[in-house]
């Protein structure tokens, strides 16, 4: 994929945010993850069951870079186990702090390979995968607590 | 005007954040490498020839920015910025005297720094922070600041002129009527020291509160100037070498007189120095002549962009050389990361005034801070840039 297809599936992801809004919480997990300087702020819900993401909605306001990240990484974990969602985010944190990365793994998300390298754009790429992984300790907080139970 | 004096300035940038920091001179950066090169020594010793050169520049350098606001020597502090300076207010002033339900009153467009000392001591004193309302072009006017007064109020506390709406207070009214109300009035000069001629007599304010960075000078020194007989009775935060007289147990503490009782510790002897050095240039430039080149540029600014229909500007009415905008459907930030593949640096976010967005119901702007080294022809290059929507849409990743 060149930079002008990049851009434009970024561009397309930011336009039409895939799974933005949300009607019914019940069952969700709410967290949320935002960048104090730029005023980035997006709330995630995530249903997890049986160790596998059910569905994962957000809302909020961001750039375009967060807002379209969100929107990547919400069609690349939804109907995955929570191991390999946590593969893939371990990847994908890889690609933006430089290090080396399976970009196999990443599929669509390997968009955003060049644009972590310009400024602070690489906190915005990031922004939705912190709340996943807090998401994804409650939910194991939750489970840890019915097995004691 | 003078970009020649800014090595900065050669390369191929356009520089539109000068509310955050300013470039500095040549002739700054050379006082400072010749303090380092040639007589690094520590102050207030004297005892040898280098070190009594240091006593010299670290003292002509406070009598320099006296006579830059018209103050007395003995009535400047240096510190670490104005946020330093602020924060010694609050805590080494205001914090002994003032008592549970005293007021202190700001607004929602004060920066960061103007805010969250005087939090504090809502919590640890119990007095009462509360808001001038900002008239609907987002200024402070005569007659909502009295009607924000009680019986209770004991100090107003606002920037000079604001770092996002860059409107630009009455502060020689504000500090009339409060004295005759016995209040007192803080002034938080970041942005106006910077842009105006600042008189403290005329003007009349207990306080004033500025960082050497915003006006041409280096980071990490600011000032605090404040009238003689209240400096008198800050109280020292930092204690240890250069600011005691004497010392024999805990009873036998003599501490020197004013300003130097306030500045512990080995100062920031060249950022002094460069501040100095500063405040000389500007003063030959002239500060009339700054603002008034400001005011021109921001109105050059403003006549051409109201002519593009996405773009909401927040603050049109102002005469400094502020300018806060936004690209209808566009996040600040994206038209920030768009214009700087261009070269041209703008700041998008809240600028650290982050109750400003429940006055103006906006929590992200685009702002533009104008120095006297920009240009109409970079104002141009801007503006050609934001003409086209799409060119926006389509670049900002």
């Amino acid at each position: 994929m060149d930079a002008n297809e990049k851009r434009k599936v970024i561009l397309e992801n930011y336009s039409h945010p895939y799974n933005m809004g949300i009607a019914e919480t019940d069952g969700y997990i709410k967290t949320n993850s935002n960048n104090v300087s730029c005023i980035d702020n997006i709330d995630l819900y995530v249903k997890i069951e049986n160790d596998i993401i059910k569905d994962v909605r957000f809302t909020g306001e961001a750039c375009a870079v967060a807002i379209s990240s969100t929107s990547i990484m919400l069609k690349e974990i939804i109907g995955k186990s929570i191991d390999d969602v946590l593969a893939y985010t371990s990847q994908f944190k890889n690609m933006v702090d430089d290090e080396p990365y399976d970009s196999n793994i990443l599929n669509n998300a390997n968009v955003f390979d060049s644009v972590v390298r310009t400024g602070n754009r690489k906190v915005c790429a990031y922004l939705p995968y912190n709340a996943l992984l807090e998401a994804i300790d409650i939910y194991k907080g939750v489970d840890l607590k019915e097995k004691k139970g | 005007m003078n970009r020649e004096d800014f090595p900065m300035l050669k390369q191929d940038i356009i520089y539109f954040d000068n509310g955050a920091t300013t470039f500095k001179p040549k002739c700054v950066i050379d006082a400072m490498s010749e303090y380092y090169s040639n007589y690094c020594a520590n102050a207030h010793r004297g005892d040898y020839e280098i070190s009594y050169k240091v006593d010299l520049a670290y003292e002509s350098a406070r009598k320099k920015v006296a006579d830059f606001i018209n103050a007395s020597r003995d009535e400047i502090v240096f510190t670490s910025g104005a946020t330093e300076s602020l924060n010694m207010i609050a805590n080494g002033f205001f914090a002994p005297i003032l008592e549970p339900g005293d007021e202190v009153l700001i607004t929602l467009s004060e920066h960061a720094s103007n805010v969250l000392p005087w939090f504090k001591l809502a919590k640890t004193n119990g007095i009462i922070v509360n808001y001038i309302e900002l008239d609907s072009n987002l200024h402070v006017s005569m007659a909502n600041l009295k009607k924000a007064i009680t019986p209770h109020t004991r100090v107003i506390s606002l920037a000079g002129l604001t770092n996002v709406v860059g409107d630009i207070r009455p502060l020689k009214e504000i500090c009339e009527f409060a004295h005759s109300n016995n209040i007192f009035v803080v002034v938080d000069g970041a942005q106006s020291v910077a842009h105006t001629k600042t008189d403290v007599k005329a003007m009349d304010c207990d306080f004033l509160a500025f960082s050497a960075h915003k006006m041409c000078g280096p980071t990490g020194v600011g000032v605090l100037y404040g009238k003689s007989e209240l400096l008198e009775s800050i109280v020292p935060t930092n204690l240890g070498g250069g600011m005691n007289e004497s010392f024999d147990s805990i009873e036998e503490v003599y501490l020197k007189d004013i300003p130097t009782r306030l500045e512990a510790g080995t100062p920031n002897i060249a950022g002094v120095i460069g501040l100095g050095a500063a405040v000389d240039y500007l003063s030959n430039i002239g500060m009339n002549e700054i603002e008034l080149c400001l005011i021109k540029l921001k109105k050059y600014l403003v006549e051409k962009l109201v002519t593009i229909p996405h773009i909401k500007i927040i603050n049109e009415e102002c005469e400094s050389g502020i300018v806060a905008f936004n690209v209808d459907g566009i996040f600040a930030q994206d038209v920030a990361y768009y214009l700087n593949k261009y070269h041209i640096c703008v700041r998008a976010g809240n600028h650290c005034a982050k109750m400003l967005k429940n006055a103006i119901g906006v929590k992200n702007t685009v702002r533009i801070s104008l120095y006297f080294y920009n240009t109409e022809k970079e104002i141009d290059k801007l503006v050609e840039l934001l003409q086209d929507k799409n060119k926006i849409l389509n670049e900002m990743i």
